[in-house]
């Protein structure tokens, strides 16, 4: 294993997480939420009557994120290697498998594990798990 | 009050996402490649994300209200079924196909092109899938 110390931010990365965790914190200490953002979505699509407000708001403020980052500063650089076929099989695995999981990274990494809760480190190691060796399939395997 | 909170929470939530490198899918695949030239940033964002939250759900405690008087609402299953698993397993491959996960995919819609729109759609429509499923249960 080779690490790609020209890639590794450490500083950011952990400055971003513990943004991330004052996030969570907010959410949870004033309006009782768990901040999974696949609950917070599939929620939604739930319609249930007085609980959709928290959930637009939230969401609101999350896509919004870049375009207030935008007034300070150029946004970092992205790439996205996936083609169009790939993009909506990963979109379709990740809106069913958060749904029948209960969570994803924010919902089970973050706030699950925060929580200590068990089913919550089971559900991040599976996914970690099921990530890793899709990368490994995709990028050493079926690569010619 | 309650809006505003949540607006607040998912605007924090979108910067720490951009600060730390987790909207770049390549960044992602970086830590998941782990044959490859291995990337451990995402160990990091996790790091930080949880050593905060540890502190924020020692504070909540077994609170049954919020700050702002609302009651908690904190997930009660504690038992690792099939689901559990299985769901997850499908969401690891998901995310290892693009390196999109549902929080990054949503703060890149609006100034990622067709690219996170193409994801996140077919996020949405997974979802739908799951509550139909769901509803033909019942």
């Amino acid at each position: 294993m080779q690490i790609a110390w020209t890639h590794f931010t450490p500083y950011p990365a952990l400055l971003g997480g513990a943004l991330i965790g004052i996030a969570a914190a907010l959410l949870l200490l004033l309006n009782g939420r768990i901040a999974g953002i696949s609950g917070i979505l599939g929620g939604l699509l739930q319609r249930v009557r007085g609980d959709t407000g928290w959930r637009l708001a939230f969401l609101l403020g999350l896509t919004g994120a870049p375009l207030v980052w935008l007034l300070f500063a150029p946004l970092p650089a992205v790439s996205v290697e996936a083609s169009n076929g790939a993009l909506v099989l990963a979109g379709l695995l990740v809106g069913v498998g958060t749904r029948y999981g209960s969570g994803c990274t924010s919902g089970h990494g973050v706030c699950g594990l925060s929580r200590l809760s068990l089913r919550s480190l089971v559900a991040t190691l599976v996914f970690m798990g099921s990530g890793f060796v899709t990368v490994f399939i995709t990028h050493h395997l079926l690569q010619g | 009050m309650l809006l505003l909170t949540a607006l607040l929470a998912g605007l924090v939530f979108g910067i720490g996402l951009i600060v730390s490198g987790m909207a770049n899918p390549a960044k992602v695949l970086g830590f998941l490649d782990l044959a490859g030239d291995w990337d451990p940033s995402l160990a990091c964002v996790m790091g930080g994300a949880v050593l905060v939250g540890l502190l924020a759900f020692r504070l909540a405690g077994r609170r049954s209200v919020s700050l702002l008087g609302v009651s908690m609402r904190l997930p009660s299953t504690t038992h690792i079924d099939r689901r559990l698993v299985l769901g997850s397993a499908a969401f690891g491959i998901g995310w290892g196909i693009a390196g999109y996960c549902p929080g990054p995919a949503l703060a890149s819609l609006a100034t990622g092109g067709y690219q996170p729109l193409l994801f996140v759609g077919a996020m949405l429509a997974g979802m739908a899938l799951f509550e139909l499923l769901e509803a033909r249960q019942r």
